[in-house]
């Protein structure tokens, strides 16, 4: 399908930075819906779920939604953001949350190395690189390119684990488990490495 | 490994670009979403646009202006100038900012910080400090480094962190338009009192004044504005410069 035909979605919900990446689509040229409407999602060719925002109130508010079941139920590409990768986790140690549960991993609070702390601050904030790609979100060319970061929290290493970066220890860059994906860093944020990403999303 | 931030300021006035040398003397420099999209495309990490417009009509530009630049601009992007209430700071990041940065308001109103930071996280809020040495006390200015304030330059840095700053974003006033290098001993210092990332300000003259404020300074990133905007260095040039010194920058 050509990508201007394409309807995605991007969830609406309390979480920041929504708008953030309907202008990255629009610089790809494409029109994104942002909605919290049920029908809408399930009938939508690719889902983003993004987010900046704390992770025990955010999953309130999906619950409240109904969004925490209709979630883990969608069958199109999802994609997970910074938040979002981290409530598409099992648990989040920021307000001891359980989280959706679709990745097995978990999500804990950095812990800047004593004596280090100046190279060490929590948030990772910047640009650092990823690694050990092993998802279609990614080509070759993209191992070792910078990305975006802005996080207190992490995912650790472990089955879905589909790009890695170091700081302070290895985490979960992206996830990756059949339909759904997700990224910590920004790919709507990342310069042309973030636009190749969405579009290897929007192209899946 | 963490990339050390290359920021060029823009500075802004009824939504055109405009930088002072000592913060007198202004000169205009282009249209901010265009230089912002060259700067961009030249490997800046981020960019901060300040809005040193003082009227109501000018404030309605910016947020038009920080709307555009949004659309625009694929990279983090820090708004500063004016903010002195939750609303003013929410009317910028709807519009599409990553961060806000406050200066005078903070040191007027320091409870602003934590009203910031609890209503939109910690990582929006930038507070930036101008700073001057008197006789070896370093003080804390507001507008635009005219008015010495009753606030010391590392206490106070701590206390924005402890109300919940994401980033300080210090400018030496003594450095600032010297181009004879950034204030790094009092950056070093910073670094090792606080815990979150320091964006160097002030001084940028040289190459060599980069490698300096990422080793001796321990600076996380390192803001300039008139060197960039004058070509007097080139953004690709700078990273190249950095990495064959050994400082880990984006390419």
């Amino acid at each position: 399908m050509h990508l201007k035909h394409m309807n995605i979605v991007i969830i609406k919900y309390n979480a920041g930075n929504i708008e953030s990446v309907s202008n990255a689509l629009l610089r790809l040229g494409i029109q994104a819906e942002i909605t919290g409407d049920h029908e809408k999602i399930r009938a939508a060719d690719k889902v983003i779920f993004p987010g900046v925002g704390e992770a025990s109130t955010t999953m309130a508010f999906l619950k409240k939604e109904g969004l925490d079941l209709l979630i883990p139920s969608l069958k199109q590409p999802v994609l997970g953001i910074c938040l979002g990768l981290q409530l598409m986790c099992s648990h989040s140690e920021e307000g001891d949350t359980p989280c959706l549960g679709i990745f097995e991993e978990k999500v804990k609070r950095f812990t800047p190395k004593p004596g280090m702390e100046y190279i060490s601050k929590v948030p990772h904030m910047g640009w650092n690189t990823i690694s050990n790609l092993k998802s279609d979100l990614f080509d070759q060319s993209l191992s070792q390119q910078f990305v975006y970061f802005v996080h207190s929290y992490y995912a650790t290493v472990g089955e879905h684990t589909a790009a890695e970066t170091n700081y302070i220890n290895p985490f979960s860059a992206a996830l990756h488990k059949d339909n759904f994906y997700a990224t910590q860093f920004h790919p709507e944020k990342s310069g042309p490495v973030g636009a190749r990403i969405l579009e290897n999303f929007l192209n899946l | 490994m963490l990339a050390k931030r290359i920021i060029p300021c823009l500075d802004i006035k009824d939504g055109q670009t405009v930088k002072g040398v000592n913060f007198v003397n202004i000169q205009s420099v282009g249209d901010p979403v265009e230089l912002g999209a060259l700067y961009a495309e030249q490997g800046a990490d981020e960019l901060v646009f300040l809005d040193i417009t003082a009227t109501h009509e000018g404030r309605k530009t910016f947020v038009e202006l920080v709307k555009r630049i949004a659309r625009e601009i694929n990279i983090p992007f820090t708004v500063g100038g004016g903010i002195s209430e939750i609303k003013d700071a929410e009317a910028l990041l709807s519009a599409g900012a990553d961060k806000v940065s406050i200066n005078s308001s903070a040191v007027r109103n320091p409870q602003l910080i934590n009203d910031l930071a609890k209503n939109f996280g910690t990582q929006f809020v930038v507070v930036a400090i101008d700073a001057k040495n008197y006789d070896n006390h370093w003080t804390v200015t507001v507008n635009g480094g005219r008015i010495p304030t009753d606030k010391e330059l590392f206490s106070w840095a701590k206390e924005a962190e402890d109300r919940g700053a994401g980033e300080i974003l210090f400018t030496s006033m003594d450095h600032d338009g010297t181009k004879a290098g950034f204030a790094n001993d009092e950056l070093a210092r910073m670094a090792d009192m606080l815990k979150i990332p320091i964006i160097a300000s002030g001084g940028a003259g040289n190459m060599d004044h980069f490698v300096d404020v990422f080793t001796k300074g321990k600076a996380d990133a390192g803001l300039a504005a008139s060197i960039f905007h004058y070509k007097e260095i080139a953004i690709p040039d700078l990273k190249a410069y950095l990495r064959d010194k050994g400082i880990a920058v984006r390419s």
